[in-house]
């Protein structure tokens, strides 16, 4: 059953990918989101299976690398944290595969679309899987490319193309430290395999270590470079720049890729590795800094963006954050428990916005936007769903939305955690969850209510989503509004630790979900109060006197371009790598091997050869005087050297 | 074992194809010879691979010795015999030739068109060679195929080449003649001191260590042109843009790792000292190759010159993987020559196809071919994600194993390494992106036709490769095992009865600290 759930959307990429002509559109969007939905189907049964009944299993299906003490299998690995994924993976895939349906449908390209989706749908299973580094970084390079072809799907846009080369190649920035990392790995353990490593950490507790000059704690070390590879993927600060220029591809697989699953890669595999990551505390506190950081950084451009899905972009970015914090304070059940809902919610969210978009005849600024809610109330109360959990709205100990509980286990596990770096996530948490609160509402104020700003030939053409489109969402907001009451108690209430089993590894004394629900009310309440002050600013902003951004914006210029302009990242990153490295290309090959490799080398020899040979060549003068000449010279120095030799 | 000498019936059937082209293939209609000598050529070569298959499935996985052994005495005065085997580590060079050549003959069916029959007549002779190369286990006929070689892959290119093809030729010539004329001296001084050429006996000799400095400089000036290593690789990317398309298909699948396996043959098990000790200045070449050959693909305007320039950072890693001499990295460095003979030549293939229908290798006079090309754009890019390294694709496996191989090493030898997994991805999706993706805009592309039947035949075993090597590479690792084993052991017993500094590096800092006491 395992192997069906891995292996069916493969299956289902390969029919539409290679025979979509020949069972034509239709054949090829029903056949791959019907394999996707059998597969979501056996997800749940094993996860029944494995997080009630704790079948926790792995098994293996052959070889792959095996060279000297260096092996790996394919294998599948299936514990409550892989179950979990599974859900989220293949759920929220099956969803936006039938949304697809209904969204792509004036495009020309179906079957290649479903064929890549169900494509990254399995190297997505792949990755959480994975019984083994080497597993996890193929389904890890294969999200990449499945995100590559994705975001590059309309490939005539210049700028989708760049994204699609953007993404890709900062992701493998990132990648260089995962890969270094699984060599320290194997380095340290003699062995790729997770179980394996992970027996014997406690015993490597201290191992000492050399690499890059530096020499130090062995898993701090390793740690901190697998870490840089989740950074790339889950687009924390620094490799972050990718995630809103991926918004070029279609909006399902922003939804999919970009929101639910394939960045979340990252948090994953921290989660996975939490028996390691225990033990090397440094490295935790680096991706608590990290997380916090990036959490405050995204929400803080989120403020300002003006393109619909960029400003839900930069909010998955922060929410990231917020998992990573969460995970760096060793609350690993939390950091996924916000995973899960996320997915719900933030998929909700991009769908939505497609919707949107959708009505808006391909219009993705909200500044033409405004005035629609009652001409698409479907979606527009769906939005609404989507923004309550992500805001984490609720009331403490009756009810709330996804995010309520989610969130504020986060943030109170970081306080719980009693540390400097805990308690800068804390604040950093708290702070951007009231920037959140207000992005989130500025962009439902600005796409829906207010004056219409869109051309009146737009605004004729607005019209609700087929069915096949808002049947998912339906699905998504359940999954948003109750996934958070139904997942608490087993995620990080009172039955956590038979939940999660074997799959998550905290050392008692880092224990901070547990110490989370032993906090101050004022800390529980903070986020939420945090929440309510920017959806009441929000509303002042953009309802009740929507001269206001204006003015704002020009009283605090410089932050506010500092913001729009997310931080000069792209900016820095292109006059630091982009430029210098063609500048350096086009350098080294004319200078370097041309002006110097070449020209002292062949080029250079053959010249000579010539040059000396012309010169030689002008010996022979063809006179027999010159001839006689040079030979009576000769016989004059052979015989003076013959008696001065003999004087000798 | 059959007493059939298979290896050098491997070896001469394509000979005997190429004499009977020459001496039988003639008509008075110069079109009808032309195409028997096509179907001779393909014919000898398919049957040529199909005997090859033949040591695939009989050559005994566990074992480290030389298999297939034959054995003549050939100049008994000075012991020098003829002598073929294959081991774990030559075998599979034998089949990466004999499946490469027909797909060439097959790749030239229509490109080629003057001169036909002797064009033919070269590839089966370069087979040949080729093939005797990696079998041969005396030194004087390695010399003679390891040198042969040279002759008819020089008269492809300055014959059927392109436009500089003479300048490109006599380039190519020159560099690896002079490597080869120091590689001579060194095999005539291995003969003095040994008193023969045979290789196993030489495996097992032992060399003084002053003398395998000097032998190892020797082989290396000849092995680190062909492999190519920076900065005596600036042959390769004329000799590419100016070869026919089979040309380079060979030239980057079999003749660039003639040097990669001389390593492994000669240098390491021969002059372990030396390797050991001058491993540190081939560890600065290799970085030096993968970083800056990847930033000067990037600038290149012709694609063949990029994909030449690819090959020369891929190279760098297959150096790195030898001189860390442990197994994942020699295991992976053989990985990676076999990958990127398959990956390298069915890049060149791709560029084949659209350089016979437009005529040009120019990147900006194409965009946007997927419109008109699907099925070439999913072929090329099948082997550009290989070439980038992509798990699942033979690619991966071997760069990956030199990555683990060199981080045990050394992790400075292994993060500069891997900073060619982010420039390979550079160059080669930007590479896609301008020649497949965008907007057809041209007019003069607007009639191109996709993949016809022939090529798709030519790509179908490489993609397979591709896979099967990237999915389940233990088929192809378990054959090299036993061979890498027994070197490693060698060389690391060598190592523990020399004494003195044994790396370059290590005799630097005596010499500094050295020079630091007497400053003091």
């Amino acid at each position: 059953m395992d192997q069906l759930i891995v292996l069916l959307p493969l299956l289902g990429a390969i029919i539409a990918g290679f025979f979509g002509r020949l069972i034509g559109d239709r054949g090829a969007m029903y056949v791959s989101s019907g394999l996707l939905l059998i597969s979501m189907v056996l997800s749940c049964i094993v996860f029944y299976d494995v997080a009630f009944a704790h079948n926790a299993r792995v098994t293996e299906v052959f070889t792959w690398i095996d060279s000297g003490s260096f092996e790996v299998s394919w294998a599948l690995k299936v514990d409550t944290l892989t179950a979990v994924m599974l859900i989220v993976v293949t759920g929220v895939s099956s969803m936006v595969h039938v949304y697809s349906i209904g969204y792509m449908s004036h495009d020309p390209y179906k079957p290649r679309f479903f064929a890549y989706l169900s494509l990254f749908t399995f190297f997505m299973l792949m990755l959480v899987t994975a019984d083994n580094f080497v597993q996890m970084f193929f389904g890890w390079e294969g999200v990449g490319l499945a995100s590559y072809l994705l975001i590059g799907f309309w490939y005539e846009r210049p700028s989708a193309c760049a994204a699609a080369i953007k993404a890709f190649l900062v992701n493998r920035v990132g990648d260089i430290g995962f890969a270094l990392g699984i060599c320290g790995a194997f380095v340290l353990f003699g062995t790729a395999g997770f179980d394996q490593v992970f027996a014997s950490v406690p015993g490597m507790a201290d191992a000492q270590f050399e690499a890059f000059g530096i020499s130090g704690h062995a898993l701090t070390i390793i740690c901190i470079l697998l870490f840089i590879g989740a950074m790339g993927k889950s687009a924390q600060l620094g490799l972050h720049t990718w995630l809103p220029d991926a918004m070029e591809g279609p909006t399902p697989v922003s939804a999919l890729i970009h929101a639910a699953t394939m960045v979340t890669a990252g948090v994953f595999m921290v989660a996975r590795l939490s028996p390691m990551f225990e033990y090397a505390p440094t490295a935790l506190e680096l991706v608590t800094y990290v997380g916090a950081l990036t959490a405050f950084f995204a929400a803080s451009v989120g403020l300002t963006q003006n393109d619909i899905k960029r400003v839900i972009a930069y909010s998955t970015c922060s929410q990231l954050g917020y998992m990573f914090f969460a995970l760096g304070v060793s609350a690993y059940s939390a950091g996924i428990f916000h995973l899960m809902t996320h997915a719900f919610f933030k998929a909700l969210l991009f769908l939505g916005a497609g919707s949107v978009i959708h009505a808006m005849s391909d219009e993705q600024d909200m500044r033409k936007m405004g005035g629609i809610y009652k001409m698409i109330p479907g979606t527009y109360l769906l939005m609404w769903i989507g923004t309550i959990a992500l805001l984490g709205v609720g009331i403490p100990g009756v009810f709330g939305f996804a995010g309520f509980y989610s969130k504020d286990i986060v943030v109170e596990a970081a306080y719980a955690s009693h540390s400097t770096h805990g308690t800068f996530a804390f604040v950093m948490g708290v702070v951007a969850a009231f920037m959140t609160a207000f992005y989130s509402c500025r962009l439902m104020f600005m796409t829906f209510h207010g004056t219409p700003r869109a051309s009146k030939e737009v605004m004729s053409h607005v019209h609700e989503s087929p069915q096949v489109m808002l049947v998912p969402l339906y699905v998504l907001a359940f999954g948003a509004v109750f996934a958070g009451l139904a997942a608490y108690e087993y995620f990080v209430g009172q039955h956590m630790e038979e939940f999660w089993g074997e799959a998550l590894k905290v050392l008692p004394e880092n224990n901070s979900v547990e110490a989370a629900h032993h906090v101050p009310l004022w800390v529980k309440l903070s986020p939420l109060v945090a929440g309510l002050g920017g959806i009441g600013l929000a509303y002042v902003f953009y309802i009740a006197s929507p001269a206001l951004p204006a003015k704002t914006a020009k009283a605090l210029r410089p932050l506010y371009l500092f913001s729009l302009n997310k931080w000069y990242f792209d900016e820095l990153y292109d006059r630091v790598f982009v430029r210098p490295a063609r500048v350096l290309g086009f350098g080294l090959w004319k200078g370097g091997d041309g002006a110097v490799i070449d020209r002292l080398g062949p080029d250079g020899i053959a010249a000579t050869t010539q040059n000396a040979s012309r010169r030689t060549s002008l010996l022979q003068s063809g006179y027999v005087y010159h001839y006689a000449f040079a030979m009576l010279i000769g016989v004059f120095v052979l015989v003076t050297w013959y008696f001065l030799s003999q004087l000798g | 074992m059959t007493s059939w000498p298979i290896l050098s019936t491997i070896t001469f059937l394509p000979l005997a194809g190429a004499l009977w082209i020459l001496f039988f293939v003639r008509h008075e209609d110069e079109a009808l010879a032309a195409k028997n000598a096509r179907s001779m050529a393909l014919w000898a070569s398919l049957v040529t691979f199909v005997v090859s298959l033949f040591v695939w499935f009989n050559f005994d996985r566990s074992s480290a010795d030389f298999q297939f052994v034959e054995r003549v005495d050939w100049i008994p005065a000075f012991n020098i015999s003829y002598h073929m085997g294959v081991d774990g580590i030559s075998m599979m060079f034998v089949l990466l030739s004999t499946l490469l050549t027909p797909l060439c003959v097959l790749a030239s069916w229509d490109a080629v068109k003057v001169r036909v029959k002797e064009y033919m007549v070269a590839f089966l002779v370069l087979e040949t060679l080729m093939v005797g190369m990696f079998c041969a286990l005396d030194l004087v006929i390695f010399y003679v195929f390891f040198e042969g070689v040279l002759i008819p892959m020089f008269l492809i290119i300055g014959i059927w080449g392109g436009g500089r093809r003479v300048y490109a030729a006599f380039k190519f010539f020159l560099y690896t003649l002079a490597g080869s004329v120091l590689m001579l001296l060194a095999i005539l001084a291995m003969y003095y001191d040994a008193g023969t050429t045979d290789i196993p006996t030489l495996l097992a000799h032992g060399f003084p260590a002053s003398m395998q400095t000097w032998l190892w400089l020797a082989f290396f000036a000849s092995f680190a042109v062909k492999v190519p290593m920076w900065p005596v690789h600036t042959w390769l990317p004329d000799a590419h843009v100016e070869a026919p398309t089979a040309g380079s298909v060979i030239l980057a699948g079999v003749l660039l790792k003639m040097g990669g396996y001389g390593f492994l043959r000669f240098s390491l098990p021969m002059m372990p000292e030396a390797s050991a000790f001058f491993a540190p200045l081939v560890f600065s070449l290799s970085i030096v190759a993968v970083i800056y050959t990847s930033l000067v693909a990037l600038a290149q305007e012709d694609m063949k010159k990029l994909i030449a320039y690819s090959s020369v950072a891929h190279m760098g890693f297959v150096t790195i993987g030898i001189f860390v001499v442990n197994q994942q990295g020699i295991e992976g460095a053989i990985f990676q020559m076999l990958s990127h003979g398959v990956v390298s030549a069915a890049l060149f293939l791709c560029v084949g196809v659209i350089y016979d229908r437009m005529h040009t290798r120019l990147i900006e006079r194409y965009d946007g071919l997927v419109g008109r090309m699907p099925g070439y754009a999913l072929v090329f890019m099948i082997f550009m994600l290989a070439s980038v390294g992509l798990p699942g694709t033979s690619g991966f496996v071997g760069e990956f194993l030199v990555l683990v191989g060199a981080f045990q090493a050394n992790t400075w030898v292994a993060l500069l390494a891997a900073s060619g997994m982010v420039l390979g991805a550079a160059y080669m999706l930007y590479l896609y992106r301008r020649i497949i993706f965008g907007k057809m805009t041209k007019e003069d592309l607007m009639a191109i036709l996709d993949l016809n039947w022939r090529e798709k035949v030519v790509f179908a075993p490489l993609i397979a490769l591709v896979f099967w090597m990237g999915i389940y590479p233990a088929s192809f690792i378990d054959v090299m095992s036993p061979s890498v084993e027994r070197l490693i052991d060698g060389y690391e017993a060598a190592l523990a009865r020399a004494e003195g500094p044994t790396t370059l590096a290590e005799l630097w800092n005596g010499v500094r600290v050295g020079a630091l006491g007497e400053a003091r």
